[in-house]
C-alpha cells in the first residue's frame, strides 16, 4: 500500500522544482515533506534524519569536487584576461582565406578554450562579441554564425578540464582522470563533426559561409612587402597568441595524463597560471580578481548545497524504497543494455529542457547509475554518454543557456529565430555522437584500463 | 519597511557578508595550499597529510559559510522556466511558504544534530585517522555554523519576503479600493 509514495515523492520534486523555489532547497524541502510522512505512517526512523550531519561531513571532506572552485576560478581569470580575444583575432585572421574559415577558427578556438576554461558563458560571450560582428561583416549566414559560436562554446562541457566530466565521475564513483581521457576522443570526433558540418555548409551553400575579402585578413598593415623576414614576424605573432594557451593546457591537463598531478592539483595549477597570464597581460586589477573570487566562491556554494539537498532527497528517496521502483521501471526495458542505454539517454535528453547538468548529475545520474552498473555497463562509458547528451542542455530552444549568452551580446539585426535555428544541426549533431558513442564503445578510450594517479582519489559514492 | 525589521534584515545581512569574505579567502587560500602542497611535493619529495586536509577544510568551511551570503543574494539556482509566467505576488509567496516552512526548520534541524558531532569531537580531541593529520573539530564546527548562518540569513529573508507582499498588496489594494 506504501508503495505509491516513492513515485509520489518524485512527481512532487518535479513540481517542486518547477515551482522556481531555489533548487538546493526544493530538494531539501521534498525530503524533508517526505520524511516526515515516512516517520508517521512508521516507514522511516527518526535516525535517519539524525544521520544527515555525517552525510554533510561526508560532502565536505569529498576531496574530487574540490576541483569545482579550482576550474571556475580559472576560466573566470582567463575570461577577463583576454586570451579568448587574441586567439580569436589571430587564428580568425589565418584561416581567413578559407570559404567558411571564421567559423572554423570559432571551432578552434572553441575547443582551445573549452581545453583551458571549461566555462560555456565565458567561451560563448567571447566568441559572440568577437567573431559574430567579423561573421555579420562578411555576409555570414545569420544561423550558421549564431549556431557555430553557441556549439563551440559549448564543447567546453565535454573537453577535460571540464566540470561537467568532475561531477559525473564523483557521482559514478570513478576517477577525474579516467573520465578525461575517456572524453578525449570523443570531444576530438565531436569537435570533427561540427568542422565537417562547416565543411559541408561551404559545398552546399557557398553563399552562406564565405571566405573573407584580402583586405580583411591581414596581421600586419597592408603595404609592408612579404619577405621571408615578414613569414617570421607573422608566425612569431601567431606563436606568441598560442604558446601561453598550449602551455597552460599541459599545466592541466598534460600533468593530469602524465600521472604528474592529480586532477585537483591541476586544476590549482591552472588556476596560478591563468593569475599568472592575466598579471603578465596587464589585465587583472583588484575589481577583477574579487569578482572572480566571488562568483567562484557563489558557483561552488550553490553546487556543494545541491549536493547536499539531493542528498537528502536521496536519503528518503531511498528509505521509501524508490531506488528500487526505479531499478524494476528500468530493467524491466526490453532491449537490455542498449534499451537502457537509449531510455536513460532519451531520459537525459528531455529532462535537459528544464534541468542544467548539475542538478540531473546529483538528482537522476545517481538513480541510473546503479542500475547501469547492474547491467554490466562500463560506468566511465555511461559517463562519458551523458556528458556529450548534457551538451544540449545548453543548445536546446527555448532554454539553452549557451543561446541566452549568445542573445546577450549578439547585435539587434540578428533575429533570436535564427539563433535558435543555427542551434539544431549542432543538436543534432550531438545527438548523433551519442548514438555513435552506443554503437562504439571503444572510442571511450580506457575502458579497460585506468591511469595511474600519484595519490588514489579518494572517491566518496554518496550511497543514494 | 518597520524600523526595528530592517535594522534587523541589515544587520544578519552585514554579519553574512563578512562570512562570505571569509569564504572567498578560504577558497583563495586553498589553491594556492593545493598549488604550494602539489609543487613541493614533487620537487623536494615533501607532503604531509595535513596539506591534502586543510585543502578541504577550506573548501568545506568556504561554501558552508558562503551558503546565507548566496542565499542573500538570490544567487542560489532556481528553475524559472515555468515560474517566470507567475506573478510576482506569487512567486513571492512561494518563497515565503519554502522559507518558513522548510527552509528555516531545516537549517535548524542541521545546527540542532550537527551541534553534538561537534562538541564530543572537541572534547575527544579527535584526530585524523591519517598520520599527520588534523585536529577534526573545527571542520566539524563549520557544519552547525554554516546552517546556523544560513537559518539567520532565512528569517532575514521571510521578513524581506513578506514585507514585500504586504506592500504589494497594499499597492493592489489602494488601486480597487480608492
Amino acid at each position: 500500500m506504501t508503495e505509491w509514495l516513492a513515485p509520489l515523492m518524485f512527481l512532487c520534486l518535479v513540481v517542486f522544482l518547477l515551482s522556481g523555489f531555489p533548487v538546493a532547497f526544493a530538494l531539501v524541502a521534498n525530503g524533508l515533506l517526505f520524511g516526515l510522512v515516512g516517520i508517521e505512517m512508521g516507514l522511516l526512523k527518526i535516525e535517519l534524519l539524525q544521520a544527515l550531519p555525517e552525510r554533510v561531513l561526508g560532502i565536505v571532506r569529498n576531496e574530487t569536487l574540490l576541483a569545482i572552485p579550482f576550474f571556475t576560478f580559472m576560466g573566470l581569470i582567463l575570461e577577463r584576461s583576454g586570451l579568448a580575444e587574441d586567439l580569436l583575432d589571430t587564428i580568425g585572421k589565418l584561416f581567413g582565406p578559407l570559404r567558411g574559415g571564421v567559423a572554423y577558427a570559432v571551432i578552434f578556438v572553441g575547443a582551445l578554450l573549452a581545453a583551458t576554461t571549461g566555462v560555456v558563458a565565458a567561451s560563448v560571450i567571447s566568441m559572440g562579441l568577437i567573431s559574430l560582428p567579423v561573421m555579420m561583416r562578411y555576409n555570414y549566414d545569420p544561423r550558421i554564425a549564431t549556431g557555430v559560436i553557441a556549439a563551440s562554446g559549448t564543447l567546453a562541457q565535454i573537453i577535460p578540464p571540464s566540470l561537467v566530466l568532475i561531477v559525473l565521475a564523483d557521482q559514478l564513483g570513478k576517477s577525474v582522470g579516467d573520465m578525461y581521457q575517456g572524453a578525449l576522443l570523443p570531444s576530438a570526433i565531436l569537435t570533427g563533426l561540427y568542422a565537417l558540418f562547416i565543411f559541408s555548409i561551404t559545398w552546399l551553400r557557398p553563399a552562406w559561409a564565405p571566405a573573407l575579402p584580402p583586405q580583411a585578413r591581414r596581421l600586419l598593415p597592408a603595404d609592408t612587402a612579404i619577405t621571408l623576414r615578414l613569414r617570421l614576424r607573422v608566425a612569431g605573432k601567431v606563436l606568441g597568441v598560442l604558446l601561453p594557451t598550449l602551455l597552460l593546457i599541459f599545466l592541466v591537463l598534460g600533468t593530469i595524463f602524465l600521472g604528474i598531478a592529480t586532477p585537483t592539483e591541476g586544476g590549482a595549477m591552472g588556476a596560478v597560471g591563468a593569475l599568472c597570464i592575466a598579471l603578465l597581460k596587464r589585465k587583472l586589477s583588484l575589481k577583477l580578481f574579487n569578482q572572480a573570487l566571488a562568483n567562484t566562491t557563489q558557483l561552488s556554494c550553490f553546487v556543494m548545497f545541491i549536493l547536499i539537498g539531493s542528498t537528502v532527497f536521496g536519503l528518503v528517496f531511498r528509505g521509501l524504497n524508490g531506488d528500487l521502483w526505479i531499478e524494476r521501471l528500468l530493467l524491466d526495458l526490453p532491449g537490455g543494455k542498449t534499451g537502457f542505454l537509449i531510455a536513460a539517454n532519451t531520459m537525459i535528453f528531455l529532462l535537459a529542457f528544464f534541468l542544467d547538468f548539475f542538478e540531473l548529475a546529483f538528482i537522476i545520474v545517481p538513480l541510473l547509475a546503479p542500475v547501469a552498473q547492474k547491467l554490466g555497463i562500463d560506468l566511465v562509458w555511461f559517463g562519458i554518454m551523458l556528458g556529450v547528451n548534457m551538451q544540449t542542455s545548453f543548445m536546446h530552444p527555448p532554454f539553452g543557456f549557451a543561446l541566452f549568452y549568445l542573445r546577450s551580446v549578439a547585435p539587434e539585426n540578428i533575429k533570436t529565430s535564427d539563433i535558435y535555428r543555427g542551434a539544431i544541426p549542432y543538436v543534432l549533431i550531438q545527438i548523433l555522437m551519442v548514438a555513435l558513442l552506443i554503437a562504439f564503445p571503444e572510442w571511450v578510450s580506457n575502458l579497460e584500463t585506468s591511469i595511474e594517479t600519484p595519490v588514489p582519489l579518494q572517491l566518496q559514492l554518496p550511497d543514494f | 519597511m518597520n524600523k526595528s525589521i530592517s535594522s534587523y534584515v541589515g544587520a544578519v545581512a552585514t554579519l553574512n557578508r563578512w562570512a562570505g569574505y571569509l569564504a572567498r579567502a578560504m577558497i583563495f587560500a586553498a589553491i594556492f595550499i593545493c598549488f604550494g602542497n602539489a609543487i613541493s611535493r614533487k620537487a623536494f619529495d615533501l607532503s604531509s597529510n595535513a596539506y591534502l586536509e586543510i585543502q578541504w577544510y577550506l573548501f568545506g568551511g568556504a561554501f558552508l559559510f558562503a551558503a546565507a551570503d548566496t542565499l542573500r543574494a538570490n544567487a542560489h539556482v532556481r528553475i524559472d522556466v515555468l515560474a517566470s509566467k507567475l506573478s510576482l505576488k506569487n512567486r513571492l509567496a512561494i518563497d515565503l511558504i519554502g522559507f518558513t516552512v522548510f527552509l528555516l526548520p531545516f537549517c535548524m534541524l542541521m545546527t540542532y544534530f550537527s551541534w553534538p558531532m561537534f562538541t564530543d569531537s572537541f572534547y575527544r580531541h579527535e584526530m585524523s585517522a591519517d598520520a599527520g593529520g588534523l585536529l577534526r573539530w573545527p571542520i566539524k564546527l563549520c557544519i552547525p555554523a554554516g546552517f546556523f548562518l544560513l537559518g539567520l540569513q532565512a528569517t532575514a529573508e521571510i521578513l524581506k519576503t513578506a514585507v514585500q507582499l504586504k506592500q504589494l498588496k497594499a499597492l493592489s489594494g489602494g488601486a480597487h479600493h480608492d
